[in-house]
């Protein structure tokens, strides 16, 4: 997807492998997710709850 | 000559629009240099972080159109931009997603906002289908995948006589043309609606501003 081709060694060679190799899948029963697009939401959601919680800098109350 | 040009000017269909974008959107509204207090939150930044992640998107796609896919595949510049427009497009949908949910709990369509929120949710189903012609544009194994399954699921729902998402080029113009126009005006449109009524309370500051009168409680309320 993004030029395989190019990617010699080093750090290249570890992301290709990070994200060109065989995508994980996690079932539960009839339904079933990426782990990629599962940590996608998980992440998301993570960053709903602190932007709710954490105070924003300078705010006077 | 003072009274007829003011009397034209009146009759000028530029003025007239002139006037009604200056009595829906003055100056104060369309650029304001403050906003309530409780608009100091995290939770108010997503919609901004949105358009900023759109701003590179499109960009790096202009880019990309420019140079076109044997650039994009095969130098380091262009394999660098193809990541910065799949990135930015990632930061895009998570930043417009985190928004979703925030005005979705504060019910952000109070106060006369319902155009407000009906702009937002057709700003993301549109954003879908250019992030969709996006992965048929990529001209390789994995579009190739992707318009051969979406085929069969467009065939199933019945609109598959409308988009053939198997010729690139009509994809591509989708992706670089019509997608990106349809969402920049309705982002625009989203974005003046927002100036024009204000930024949305948090539900909790119907209770903390009793003291004001019910007309504008109501208001802001939505009733």
């Amino acid at each position: 997807m993004m030029g395989e081709e190019t990617m010699v060694g080093g750090v290249d060679t570890i992301l290709a492998a990070g994200l060109n190799g065989t995508p994980y899948y996690i079932h539960w029963g009839w339904f079933q997710i990426s782990a990629s697009n599962l940590a996608v939401i998980v992440l998301m959601l993570l960053v709903f709850v602190l932007a709710v919680a954490v105070p924003f800098p300078g705010r006077r109350r | 000559m003072t009274a007829t040009a003011g009397g034209s000017e009146k009759r000028s269909w530029t003025a007239t629009v002139r006037r009604a974008g200056l009595r829906a959107l003055p100056p104060e509204k369309l650029l304001p240099d403050e906003q309530p207090v409780y608009v100091a939150s995290w939770v108010y930044v997503f919609g901004v972080l949105t358009v900023a992640a759109l701003i590179i998107v499109i960009g790096s796609g202009v880019v990309l159109a420019l140079k076109g896919p044997a650039w994009w595949h095969v130098s380091s510049v262009g394999l660098f931009l193809n990541s910065v427009h799949l990135w930015s497009v990632e930061l895009f949908f998570f930043f417009m997603v985190v928004h979703l949910w925030a005005k979705f709990f504060m019910a952000a369509w109070r106060g006369r906002r319902a155009m407000t929120w009906v702009t937002g949710a057709v700003a993301f189903i549109v954003s879908i289908g250019a992030a969709f012609t996006g992965y048929l544009s990529q001209q390789n194994f994995a579009s190739q995948w992707i318009a051969s399954q979406a085929k069969d699921g467009l065939n199933s729902v019945g609109i598959g006589a409308f988009f053939n998402v198997l010729d690139f080029g009509q994809m591509f113009t989708w992706h670089v043309v019509l997608l990106p126009l349809g969402i920049v005006v309705v982002v625009l449109a989203h974005v003046l609606l927002v100036r024009k009524h204000g930024v949305v309370p948090p539900l909790p500051a119907r209770d903390s501003v009793t003291a004001e009168s019910g007309d504008a409680v109501g208001e802001r309320d939505g009733r």
